[in-house]
Parts: structure tokens; sequence; C-alpha cells
């Protein structure tokens, strides 16, 4: 039998649940012993695969137009997808800037910072995405598994992980939910 | 027929990159760029808030260096309310920073650049990967996991969790250290040396029968900059920041609460990531590098015994001037991993880091700061101002990455105009140009204050621009 493939991204967030997910340490191995690592932020695939993938996991909110096509890519392509970490369940720290607004954000950073050059520009080239309202992965496509934390513990990340490879649905409830 | 190739995302780098390649008619690159995707504005959404809070709030930024922004944001808060903290917290927050740096450099030598190491930059992409490394050498991929899980439960230790630890407060820190904790820590500081010493081996092995790579990859002069130790030495928690030239010469020395006085930053459009540099020499003469290489660079001399000799064999190999090339970041990465190793030994030794004086709790409030650190990528800067209630006002971050932007996107040029020809564009032609971001270990999430990821699309265009042909690299 063919392993299940796996893939993830990172959105809008801070690669903290990845890195998490690096702590589950030796563990990795079991991992890679039961499912097919492919496009990953650590890995050189640059996208899920076109025929599909079994489990997609998204890191990070939702908050430009970048963000916007990994999410439905992983979407289209992910038989079941995942929501890692505060920022994809919630939108977590990055949606304070929807108190702000986007042009308040850019303006601050970009045009009056103190460091700055006097009299310049926000950045504005066709190769840069959109930003948007930072959002939770679930206002932008649906999600099968949401798994909070900030980040989740790597515990968490491995029986989640493991379980789904397995072919079986993780509850994530009681130590899967505690906040260290 | 004109092409413009895209590369997205850059892979194996923290955060959310891609490069533009705009080839000549002849087949040749014309200009190459790295383009920062991604903006999330922490100093806007941060004012408002409550200075105290920020050691909690910016670790958000970065997931891999969760431990700079925790520290520096406690530093700046330590000015601001003019709590010098007692000397056992420096030490105990030093601690924590030791196995940040271990962590963060292990796991980008082995996991994010090793495999274009120790697979090769041409390996097919399927394998050239953690786990690739996993099935060509599990014994090592073993023990480099093991490095990473050393750094980051000094930090759990200390602060609760791997990551984003609740440790450092302003004026101090909020648990001390046992016995038991000090000794555990100290047990495992043997074997992660050895593992050190097996990586800066295979580096130089590398380096030996790559020399004419490591001599046409993106070899350029800079300045270079970081925080020194009054003697010269290297420093990675605390000190002045030293600036010297392209020929090694001290350009400045100074406290880092005066850094608008000596560095400005650049805006490009094509990038969310700004550009600092020397404000007496301008854009671009005054741009320098930062973090492995730079700190390398400006320091004479380190105080651990076994990084100290690595020290001197990397200084001979531009004999004793500067070291230029990107390639050699990987090696300064690894001596520093060795110092910060020796390091946690030796505050685990120090007397004073099982005592219980951890907190200044006298305040001398000022309503501004500057904290500053060392992060692994970088120097790293918080500036706050608050009001008389300890409301932020204005909060300006200058980030280790941003200090590498302009390196960075001349590695990328460079390393296209010497590695990529046309008409035919081979997958491991790309990779090097990724390779070149990579050497630099960036943490786009840091420094646009943001992160993210994509896809690598080759589009080649007709002169007027319509769409000819998709390729896509996976």
């Amino acid at each position: 039998m063919n392993k299940p493939k796996i893939a993830s991204d990172w959105m809008c967030g801070c690669a903290g649940c990845h890195m998490s997910l690096l702590d589950m340490d030796e563990r990795i191995l079991k991992i890679v012993e039961l499912a097919d690592l492919r496009a990953t932020p650590i890995t050189d695939l640059k996208e899920p695969d076109e025929s599909g993938v079994d489990v997609g996991i998204l890191e990070g909110g939702v908050n430009n137009s970048a963000n916007e096509e990994v999410a439905h890519k992983m979407r289209q392509r992910a038989r079941i997808l995942v929501a890692l970490g505060d920022c994809a369940v919630f939108g977590g720290v990055p949606a304070m800037r929807n108190f702000c607004g986007v042009e308040a954000a850019l303006k601050r950073a970009y045009v009056e910072a103190e460091s700055n050059e006097p009299g310049r520009q926000i950045p504005d080239d066709p190769e840069l995405a959109t930003m948007t309202q930072a959002r939770a992965i679930h206002e932008v496509v649906p999600v099968d598994y949401n798994v909070p934390g900030c980040p989740p513990d790597a515990d968490t990340i491995f029986y989640v992980l493991a379980e789904l490879a397995q072919g079986r649905k993780p509850e994530i409830k009681d130590e899967y939910l505690h906040w260290h | 027929m004109t092409q413009k190739i895209t590369i997205e995302p850059v892979t194996r780098i923290e955060g959310h990159a891609k490069v533009t390649i705009h080839m000549k008619e002849d087949g040749s690159v014309g200009r190459a760029y790295m383009h920062v995707n991604e903006f999330r504005g922490f100093e806007k959404f941060c004012e408002g808030r409550l200075y105290f809070e920020m050691p909690q709030i910016t670790p958000r930024i970065c997931g891999i260096c969760p431990v700079s922004h925790h520290l520096a944001a406690a530093k700046a808060g330590d000015a601001l309310t003019g709590q010098t903290p007692p000397h056992p917290a420096s030490l105990l927050r030093e601690l924590m920073h030791m196995g940040q740096i271990v962590q963060s450099h292990g796991m980008h030598f082995f996991e994010l650049a090793g495999p274009d190491l120790l697979l090769g930059f041409d390996a097919a992409p399927e394998i050239r990967n953690v786990v690739g490394l996993i099935g060509a050498n599990p014994e090592l991929t073993v023990k480099a996991v093991q490095l990473r899980k050393f750094g980051q439960q000094v930090i759990k230790t200390l602060g609760g969790r791997k990551i984003h630890p609740v440790f450092a407060v302003p004026g101090g820190v909020n648990k001390a250290l046992t016995l038991a904790e000090r000794d555990s820590i100290l047990q495992g500081i043997d074997a992660v040396i050895a593992t050190t010493r097996v990586g800066l081996q295979i580096m130089k092995d590398w380096a030996e029968k790559n020399m004419e790579d490591i001599n046409k990859f993106a070899v350029f002069p800079t300045g270079y900059f970081g925080l020194i130790t009054p003697e010269n030495g290297l420093e990675l928690y605390d000190g002045d920041a030293r600036l010297i030239s392209r020929e090694g010469a001290e350009l400045e020395r100074f406290p880092i609460r005066d850094y608008l006085d000596y560095i400005q930053e650049h805006v490009e459009p094509w990038s969310y990531l700004k550009f600092p540099y020397y404000k007496k020499l301008g854009y671009p003469d005054g741009v320098y590098r930062v973090g492995p290489l730079g700190r390398l660079n400006i320091a004479e001399k380190i105080d651990t015994p076994l990084a100290n000799e690595e020290l001197k064999i990397f200084k001979s190999l531009n004999s004793g001037k500067p070291v230029e090339n990107t390639l050699y970041y990987h090696y300064a990465r690894l001596i520093e991993v060795l110092f910060a190793i020796e390091r946690i030994g030796m505050l685990c030794e120090d007397p004073d880091i099982l005592s219980t004086d951890i907190l200044n709790t006298r305040k001398d409030y000022r309503g501004h700061g500057v904290g500053v650190i060392e992060a692994p990528r970088g120097t790293l800067i918080h500036d706050y101002t608050a009001d008389e209630n300890g409301k932020l006002l204005k909060v300006n971050l200058i980030v280790s990455t941003g200090h590498n932007n302009w390196a960075m996107s001349n590695a990328v040029d460079s390393v296209a105009k010497t590695y990529v020809k046309g008409p035919e564009i081979h997958e491991g032609m790309l990779n090097r140009v990724e390779a070149a971001i990579r050497a630099y270990d960036p943490c786009l999430s840091c420094s646009t204050h943001a992160v993210g990821q994509m896809p690598i699309q080759l589009d080649i265009l007709s002169p007027d621009g319509m769409l000819v042909k998709t390729l896509k690299r996976d």
C-alpha cells in the first residue's frame, strides 16, 4: 500500500507551529515511516501534488492575496485540511492588525518609521502580494481539523499526524488541548 | 523571446520570498530580484499596548528565533522603566539565548542548508531535504535532531516552553535555575560538542571539494556589523555595536541606543523588506552584512577555547581580512554553535547562575528604551516610546535579516548571473539561486514582521509580455 501523502505550508504566522512539529524530535522518523512528506517549507517541492495529497496542513492565517492562493490550492488538493495553531484557527496575533487597518500599518512601517529615509513610499510592485484583512483559515476555505495553540504542543502535533496518517480521526481534547 | 523566471516559494528558508530572474534575448541574466512577499505590521498594531506585554507579543514575529524578540523586548523594557536587571538575571537570559543559538543554527546547518551540502545542489528536489538526509545518513540526522533538541531543552528549562517561552520581564526574569536543572543541562554538553565538530568537519571537507564554487558563488565586499565585547571578542547577548569597513578597519563603535545616528533604512518598491545601511556612507555604499559571517569578521577573538581555535582557522581563509564568501556563512554558523555550547557550560558553572536575585523591582521610569541582541541572524533592535502610564506610543523594530537584505539581493543577482544560462534552464541552476538566499538563513517573518509561501513556476513571456509557456518545477 502507498503511504499517505502529507503536504504543509505556512501563511501569515511565525513558523513556530512548524518548529513545534520539529520539536517532536526523534519521532519525526516515525512520521516519515508512516507518511510521505511532499511539498512543505522544509522540502523542495514547491506546491502540493496536482494529483492530490491525503493530508494538507496550513500554519498561519490569511492576510494577503498570496496567502489566499495558498489556502485555496491546498484545499483543492488535500483530502483532509488541518489548520495548525492559533493564527490558522483564530487569526492569532497578526489579526491585531485588523484594529488599525492595513493602510495605517503600511504607512507606519514604510513612511513614518524613525529609521526610514525621508520621502519613502509603500512598496507596490506588481510582483508583491496585496495586503487584506487578517482572517482565520475557516473564514476563507472549509477546514476539517482545527488544532489550536501558540504553538500547539509537539505531542499534540505528533498525535494528530500519526492518527491521520493511519487513517484514524484524531480527537483533539483533554491533554491535547492544554496550554503550557 | 525574453523570459522572466519566477522561483516561488524559495524553500528551506523561514518566511515568504520569491525570486524573479529577468533573462536577456541571448539567454543570459539581465537582473534577478529577491522579493520579500509579506507584511504584518507589528510596529503599528503594538501601539496602545503596554510595554510589559511586548516580551509576549513580539516573539510571535518569529517562531524560529522567538527568544531573540522575547529578550530584546525585555531589554527595551529594562531601559524604558530604568530597571537594570541583577547580574544573575542577565546570566540566565544569556543562557536562554545560547540555547536558541544552538537550536536555530544547528537546525539551519543540518536540516535547511544541509541537504544542499550533503546531497548536492543538483540532487533531485524530491529527496533534497531532511527526509533525504535520513535516508543517506540516519545516524548523523538523529544526532542533528538531538543537537536542536538540546538547545530547545535549555529554553524550556528556563521559560517553560520551547517556543514562545515565558521568562524575561523588564527588570529581570521570573524564574531561577535549580541545581538539578543546571546539572541536567551540563550533562548534555559533551554529546552536542561532538556533533558540532562533526558538522565542522563536514563543512571543511565540503569546502575543500567545492573551492571553485565557494570562490565564484556571490563573493563581494561589504561592511560588517554586530555587537562586540570591550576587547573585540565575539558577543551575542549585550555590548556596544561595531561597524567595520570592507577592508576590516573600524568605522564606528557606539551604544545601540544611538542607532538612529548611524543606521537608516532604504525602501524599494519591489520588496516589503527594507534595506538598512550606514548613514554616513549613504545607500548603497554604506551597506553591511550581519549574522555569523558579519560577527566573525568584526570579532578578533572568541572567549571560549574550542571556538577560538576554529576562529583562527576561519580568519586564515582570507589572510586576516574580512571573509567575503557567501557560502562561508555556513562555516561561521557552526563556529558560533561551538561558542554557544561552550558558553552554556561557562554560564552553568558561574557561581551566580543559581542565585534567586533575579528581579530588580525599583523603577526609574523614563518612557523610552532601546533593546538589542545578536539574534542568530544578526543584530535585532527594539525601540519603544511609552506615555506616563506605560502605554506604547511608538514602536520601531530593525530586525536581523533586514540588515542583510542588500547582500541577499546582491547574492541572488550575482549567483543568477554566474549559474543561470539559457535557453535550457535546469532545476539545479535555480536551486543555486535559492541557496544564495539560504546561506544567509533569512528569517523573513522577522524581517517584515511577517511570514508565508508558494509554488515554483517558470513563465516564458514574449517581448510584449504575453505568456508563451509555463513550466512547473514540482
